[in-house]
């Protein structure tokens, strides 16, 4: 009788444990919302000549939330035709032996650790990015984003979302992968059988399979690519606003928090939070979105 | 029938399931062609290697197509183009890879030293280094400190997040019941994985600036913050690994008269390990290199500190990014540069290690699914 008593009391323990496990996870997101509008909230109050800047916290905001956007944006655009391109390759170019080690060799990028692509950045590709912007600016200066004179070390926004477009790589790669991988055989064999060019399989029997969970791997790409610091906190040399992206100049919020945040005091201090809690919000509504669209199409799920 | 076959003039001996077909020299013929157009083109240029590569590549691109255009016709064509360009997209991919990897092996073995392991910036001033350089002796200073730092406050997020990973799995897959609290909660797990790093950092340490002032800094605030980062990884791999221990095995456990949560215990886990140790090595990989978490809750010093209670520490990343940024002396910067790099190097070490062994476990306690 004692035993099944204790036994009983051991299965309620148990369970409510891991109840409570799957509360706090819940619990914890809140309190990362709470904190953060918390020890914002002092930002919102002041003075608005009390801020960085003397007009507010949204003339503060905006140049930074623009800086955001930009540099993902860039990496956006450079990553997504090579992330499906290589996913491509891997699911159904490279011959079946080779591509799980090549699966393997794409995912070892994601392993680097972000501090490593900034000293990368900083030391081998702005450099070697210099010629290039020189002959940008020559040539292509008449078109706003190119305008010169180009930074003599490198260190711009254009570098940066180069940074960023190696890093969402393969994330954007291996959930592409999953999901061409799953891509119906039969459909496959049927265009072939009919004629069809390999390209023309893919095009016909691939992409309209894959289209959304495509679409959620870059969103998915594009919060990493917001939210990521260390890159662009060492390879862009900040400063306000500026369409060129070949000169210094733009910021992202990430690494304006970093770069700041290790000084910062009273206002100054409430006031990086608040810039924290606008890019929380960014990233979160991009990935609700991207989970959204995986979450209609189930089986997707598993791949992450 | 046979009288017409055999009376047919045969000039060209190719069948007809072979004509309009490139035969297989043929590309190779295009490579040689565009590499040799390509050296051409790039030395009016100034010759470099870089656009040695590029230039040929874009000949190649475009001359296979017309090649293929003008024997096989448009269909093969583009298709010729769309294999072209896919290859090229895995060549671009892994450039980089191969750069940052090659880069830090150059700087950094350069710099790993006695030193560099096992003493800590204790005392390393701008004047030390500029000695260093003006003498031309060994560079003194290293990343001991950042290592413990490293490896103390993993340990402390490893032991926060791996027991919450592991209830909220095991709630996830033996318990629920499909409701709206485990959809909400596999919904959010998801979507933590998504925060950037840097806001499990602000979160952090305006949670323990809240409750113990302002500007609280220690290796604890940073283990917090990278638990939030470490859970939702820890959650999903261990979902995956419990969903695919076969029901036979619960089901037999159950019949035997074991109750639910020693079944959980002495058969399902057990059952899954392997995986959920390789997941949790992953994710310990991927926490172990943030950076930005820690310059905003673990602060920075140059000596050592084994107490993550108490005052500010040095992790790898942040040393890496302090020696990089603000050189120890603003004059001579390159004993920075070589320590850091070296840290660099001792940090990617790290990562491959675990991916390594998490790959090693999950081979060698393959998943017991069943027959």
């Amino acid at each position: 009788m004692t035993e099944t008593g204790r036994g009983r009391t051991g299965d309620k323990v148990f369970s409510g444990l891991t109840l409570a496990a799957g509360c706090l996870i819940l619990f914890v997101l809140f309190c990362v919302a709470a904190f953060l509008l918390w020890q914002a909230l002092p930002t919102f109050g002041a003075e608005p000549t009390a801020l960085t800047g003397g007009k507010g916290f949204f003339a503060y905001i905006w140049p930074i939330v623009i800086g955001t956007l930009i540099a993902a944006a860039i990496a956006l655009v450079l990553a997504t035709p090579v992330g499906v391109g290589v996913a491509l390759f891997i699911s159904h170019y490279a011959p079946r032996r080779l591509a799980q080690g090549l699966g393997y060799v794409v995912d070892l990028l994601a392993a680097i650790p972000s501090v490593v692509y900034g000293a990368w950045g900083i030391a081998v590709l702005a450099p070697a990015l210099v010629g290039p912007y020189t002959w940008l600016a020559e040539n292509a200066g008449w078109i706003p984003i190119f305008a010169g004179p180009a930074s003599q070390t490198g260190k711009t926004m254009l570098t940066a979302g180069i940074v960023l477009s190696v890093m969402i790589l393969p994330i954007i790669t291996s959930l592409s992968r999953e999901i061409f991988l799953q891509a119906p055989k039969l459909h496959e064999e049927a265009a072939l059988a009919m004629g069809a060019t390999r390209w023309e399989m893919i095009k016909m029997a691939v992409f309209p399979f894959a289209r959304p969970g495509v679409i959620s791997a870059v969103m998915l790409g594009l919060g990493r690519a917001l939210g990521e610091t260390m890159a662009v906190a060492m390879v862009l040399s900040g400063g306000g606003l500026i369409a060129s992206l070949i000169k210094s100049g733009n910021q992202t919020i990430a690494a304006e928090v970093a770069l700041n945040f290790p000084e910062a005091y009273g206002l100054r201090l409430s006031e990086l939070i608040a810039a924290g809690l606008v890019l929380f919000i960014i990233t979160l509504a991009v990935n609700m979105i991207a989970r959204w669209i995986i979450s209609r199409h189930k089986e997707f799920s598993g791949a992450n | 029938m046979s009288k017409l076959l055999t009376d047919a003039p045969a000039p060209v001996k190719r069948n007809t399931l072979t004509k309009n077909q490139l035969p297989g020299w043929a590309i190779w013929a295009v490579a040689a062609g565009s590499l040799v157009l390509g050296a051409a083109a790039s030395s009016l240029l100034g010759f470099s290697l870089v656009s040695w590569a590029l230039i040929s590549a874009v000949i190649f691109v475009i001359a296979g197509y017309l090649v293929t255009l003008s024997v096989e016709g448009a269909r093969k064509a583009k298709d010729r183009f769309a294999t072209n360009l896919i290859f090229a997209a895995f060549i671009i991919a892994v450039v980089p890879l191969i750069s940052v990897i090659w880069t830090v092996l150059q700087n950094g073995i350069a710099g790993l030293s006695y030193n560099l392991v096992f003493t800590s910036m204790n005392g390393m001033t701008g004047m030390v280094d500029n000695q260093t350089v003006a003498n031309g002796t060994e560079v003194l200073g290293g990343a001991y400190h950042g290592i413990v730092g490293t490896l103390l406050i993993t340990m402390w997020a490893t032991i926060i997040s791996v027991p919450i990973g592991l209830l909220t799995a095991v709630y996830l897959v033996e318990y629920s019941k499909g409701g709206a609290l485990s959809r909400g909660i596999t919904f959010f797990v998801d979507v933590m994985t998504g925060i950037p790093s840097i806001v499990a950092g602000l979160f952090a340490a305006a949670l323990f600036g809240l409750i113990f002032g302002p500007s609280t800094r220690t290796g604890f605030v940073a283990a917090v913050a990278l638990s939030v980062l470490m859970i939702p990884v820890v959650v999903r791999s261990t979902e995956e690994m419990l969903k695919i221990v076969p029901n036979e095995l619960r089901e037999a456990s159950y019949a035997l008269g074991v109750r639910k949560w020693r079944t959980i215990l002495k058969v399902v886990v057990p059952t899954a390990i392997s995986g959920i140790a390789s997941g949790v090595t992953l994710a310990i990989a991927r926490i172990i290199g943030e950076t930005a978490p820690l310059l905003v809750t673990a602060g920075f010093v140059n000596s050592i500190n084994w107490n993550v209670f108490g005052g500010w520490m040095t992790t790898l990343p942040t040393y890496i990014y302090r020696q990089l940024m603000n050189p120890t002396s603003p004059t001579n910067v390159e004993p920075s540069m070589q320590r850091a790099w070296a840290a660099a190097l001792i940090l990617i070490v790290f990562v491959m290690l675990l991916n390594l062994i998490a790959r090693l476990i999950a081979r060698i306690f393959a998943p017991k699914t069943g027959r």
